[in-house]
């Protein structure tokens, strides 16, 4: 357990978190604001990866490719809402539940048949290709230190246009007070449009970025939605404060539990048992957290305010 | 009749078996403050939801300034010029009085500002939300939380906040509820100002305010109009006061 092993975890701790934070503040949002459960969150994520990969192939660049996905992304957002999800809202959670599980096995499928079930790959950019020292002894590829930067950016952007911008007031105003925001003459059906359209940019944004470094794949986005509801559970439904908190704690305890969870439980026990119990530990860890956040607040970290 | 800015023709609404609003018509004239009085559950707030757009009406006609906005949800009324009051209050606790005004007035005007602009900064929609909140007698409230204003202060504040949709009609749902006398007399000195500058729905329990402000007065009972007329009139009618007044107008 070298010092350079852990700080280059600890990156990719962060790295996990800034992803999980542009998909969990979506799904945060359209929970909290709309009081709907969005399971098809995580295919947003999938297609923003699918989006990346087949414009990217189209026009040779990453950028290129990036600038045409993420618009992509929203329309696919702002149409899935107009088709579905809005009829749902009214119904109870388990409607939107089973609806929006559909869409999943649905989309999953749609991109299998557009794409192929084989795995697609998207090469790293080359101005953001390589690694670069950050102390001697420790290399990082500079492309991951782009997807953090980037997931910052994202995260002071949007706090700033919450907190500081009249659309801002406006959505904050809307979640906890639709009827009177609705007799300020605001149209709230299409003021929550636009906020869920901007989530499904967020996570088709993650997915993009995800894309050069891992398997473009049906089904990836099955396994973060997982996570990104664990985020927002811990987080406090509905803050994008807390989202980001919580994203950033469970990207590096994920990520540092399991590297590092045998080699604590060494002090302990003996090296063959250790390493066997931190590997059946180090998955649970998260959920351990999640626990323990909502046996001591049982609203989240950082509860919206109502 | 025919340049009455609100026309309610043969209004209907049903909940169930339960007819909520029977067959209900009235006008509101240009600059008329019209008080509809009834006992609790004759159907007065269901009522105004169906003028304001907040619940479909099963049967009838809303007429507002010759247009039949029927069919309209509350947001387009509210760009028509039908601003209204909750009976619950309904301010955002957790913005300035400032902001919550400064967002009505957002809300009206819509695009003309900018919409990412930052809040704080935009100095004319604040300016103007600034005058109104002085209208209400809030001005030296305006940076508090709105949460943390008084009960009457809010009632005021949420006046402020309908005037800032510039609307043309006001419907104010009891807008005296749960006061003391002094913070009720203040609430009835802000609506004689603005009486005769809007057409005004008032719906209230307290009766002194009504026969002081009221030009004209229509009763509901069980849904349907019992009474309507000057308010004198309406006073001493032996019907209204066996289905209302009871003593008190003795």
């Amino acid at each position: 357990m070298s010092l350079t092993l852990v700080l280059v975890q600890t990156l990719n701790g962060l790295q996990l978190g800034v992803l999980l934070f542009l998909i969990a503040a979506g799904l945060t949002l359209v929970f909290g604001v709309m009081d709907f459960i969005n399971l098809a969150h995580g295919v947003q994520y999938m297609v923003g990866a699918y989006f990346a990969a087949w414009f990217t192939a189209m026009t040779g660049s990453f950028f290129v490719g990036l600038a045409l996905a993420l618009p992509s992304a929203l329309l696919l957002g702002l149409l899935l809402e107009i088709l579905v999800f809005r009829h749902l809202y009214g119904r109870d959670h388990l409607a939107q539940v089973l609806a929006t599980f559909g869409v999943i096995l649905f989309l999953n499928e749609a991109v299998r048949i557009l794409w192929g079930a084989a795995p697609l790959s998207v090469p790293v950019p080359e101005i953001l290709s390589g690694s670069i020292v950050l102390m001697p002894g420790l290399l990082y590829p500079v492309y991951r230190i782009a997807i953090i930067v980037a997931g910052l950016l994202i995260a002071v952007l949007l706090y700033f246009l919450v907190s500081h911008t009249r659309a801002g007031m406006l959505v904050r105003a809307g979640a906890t007070h639709p009827r009177m925001v609705s007799a300020l003459g605001v149209d709230i059906r299409r003021l929550f449009t636009l906020v869920f359209g901007f989530g499904a940019m967020l996570a088709g944004f993650a997915g993009i970025m995800i894309a050069p470094i891992l398997s473009v794949e049906p089904g990836m986005g099955d396994q973060i939605l997982i996570l990104a509801f664990v985020v927002i559970v811990i987080g406090g439904i509905g803050s994008i404060r807390g989202a980001f908190v919580a994203a950033l704690l469970i990207g590096l305890v994920d990520t540092l539990g399991r590297s590092f969870s045998g080699d604590l439980l060494r002090l302990v026990m003996s090296p063959a048992e250790a390493s066997q119990t931190g590997r059946a530990i180090a998955p649970m860890l998260i959920y351990v957290l999640m626990a323990a956040v909502l046996f001591f607040r049982p609203a989240g970290l950082f509860p919206a305010a109502r | 009749m025919s340049e009455a800015i609100l026309d309610v023709e043969n209004l209907n609404k049903s909940f169930g078996a339960l007819r909520v609003t029977d067959d209900v018509s009235l006008q509101v004239m240009p600059g008329e403050l019209h008080a509809i009085i009834g006992p609790n559950g004759a159907g007065k707030t269901t009522l105004l939801h169906q003028v304001s757009g907040l619940l479909a009406s099963d049967g009838g006609t809303v007429r507002f300034g010759g247009e039949d906005i029927t069919g309209l949800p509350m947001h387009a009324r509210v760009h028509r010029g039908i601003a209204r009051t909750f009976q619950i209050t309904s301010i955002l606790p957790g913005f300035t009085a400032l902001e919550n005004v400064a967002l009505a007035v957002q809300g009206r005007s819509g695009s003309s500002f900018r919409f990412f602009g930052i809040a704080s900064r935009e100095q004319a929609l604040n300016d103007e939300a600034a005058s109104l909140l002085d209208l209400v007698g809030l001005a030296a409230r305006a940076d508090l939380g709105a949460g943390t204003l008084s009960h009457g202060e809010k009632r005021a504040l949420e006046i402020a906040i309908a005037l800032a949709t510039k609307p043309r009609l006001l419907l104010l749902d009891e807008p005296l509820a749960g006061m003391g006398h002094e913070e009720s007399n203040k609430v009835i000195e802000i609506l004689r100002s603005l009486k005769g500058r809007y057409a005004i729905v008032l719906i209230e329990h307290d009766m002194d305010a009504v026969f002081a402000l009221a030009d004209r007065v229509t009763v509901l009972s069980y849904g349907r109009v019992i009474a309507s007329g000057d308010p004198a009139v309406v006073r001493s009618s032996p019907e209204v006061r066996a289905a209302y007044l009871g003593d008190e107008a003795a």
